[in-house]
């Protein structure tokens, strides 16, 4: 059986497309049949890093955001890819309440929702030349079998 | 449902009225006020671009009408991410500063987990309507 899906989305990074981003993703996340709450998840999730991209990667211009999602089975693989500044101190950004840009009131939250909403959060960044966050969830009707599944293998590894 | 918006020059005529309140809608909140307290009933989805907007316009009425206490109502909001916590904390920094509060009322279950996780309930109060809230702070 096929169960293995891909999409790639490129927009720049205007903070109108915050909204267009995350429903999007939502959207490809549909054929998972999410519950809405896992649809709320992913929505926020995407909506944080997109943001971070947006004031962050590229502080001073527009570039280009690109979002792939993966799907096996019933986890969803959510990349958000800039080429922007990079971040220095990847664990110092990911400490939740750190922010670089309080003029603009970020709560430093960012990371936080991101690590509390998916089930695994990966932060590559190279200063000069950008970041990706990967982001992935299991979700949908088979979610607690396959989280049992996980774990377990997690375990034995 | 009363809009006492006086105090602002451009409330005075009622062509730029209802042009500032149609302009409010598209910036994702209506704004209301009823004595010193300032209701923000937040419309479709508070993200980081539609937080700049309900920033600037919530910030110049609490300046020009005496705010004491703010009150932010999502029975019309279906999505928040932590740009929300920053525009309610913002906010709520504003108002404790006179002696004010901040509260929420209408909260669905999503933006009730996102409250939660950010601890913003360790300082700001929730109630089930904006009534209820506006009962509450008022008797303070």
């Amino acid at each position: 059986m096929n169960d293995t899906n891909e999409m790639v989305l490129e927009f720049e990074s205007k903070s109108l497309n915050e909204s267009f981003a995350r429903t999007v993703v939502a959207a490809f996340a549909t054929q998972l049949d999410p519950t809405i709450e896992e649809l709320a998840d992913i929505k926020t999730a995407v909506s944080e890093a997109v943001t971070n991209s947006i004031i962050h990667g590229y502080v001073d211009c527009v570039g280009t955001i690109r979002i792939k999602c993966t799907i096996s089975g019933q986890e969803l693989t959510v990349e958000v890819q800039d080429k922007g500044v990079g971040i220095e101190d990847i664990s110092k950004a990911m400490e939740p309440l750190y922010t670089t840009r309080p003029e603009l009131e970020r709560s430093g939250m960012g990371f936080s929702f991101m690590e509390a909403f998916m089930d695994e959060l990966q932060v590559e960044s190279v200063v000069g030349s950008g970041t990706t966050v990967r982001m992935k969830k299991t979700v949908g009707k088979v979610n607690s079998m396959r989280e049992y599944g996980q774990v377990s293998s997690k375990k034995a590894l | 449902m009363e809009i006492a918006l006086g105090g602002i020059d451009h409330m005075k005529d009622p062509k730029k009225l209802s042009k500032f309140i149609n302009s409010s809608r598209e910036e994702g909140a209506i704004y209301e006020i009823k004595d010193r307290c300032l209701v923000v009933k937040l419309n479709g989805e508070l993200d980081h671009h539609n937080a700049i907007k309900i920033r600037e316009t919530a910030d110049k009425l609490i300046e020009r009408n005496h705010i004491k206490h703010i009150i932010f109502d999502f029975s019309g909001a279906d999505f928040m991410d932590s740009a929300g916590i920053g525009v309610i904390m913002g906010r709520y920094k504003k108002v404790i500063f006179i002696g004010g509060k901040a509260a929420v009322a209408n909260v669905n279950s999503s933006v009730d987990r996102i409250f939660r996780l950010s601890g913003l309930y360790k300082i700001i109060e929730k109630f089930d309507t904006v009534e209820a809230a506006l009962k509450n702070l008022q008797k303070a």
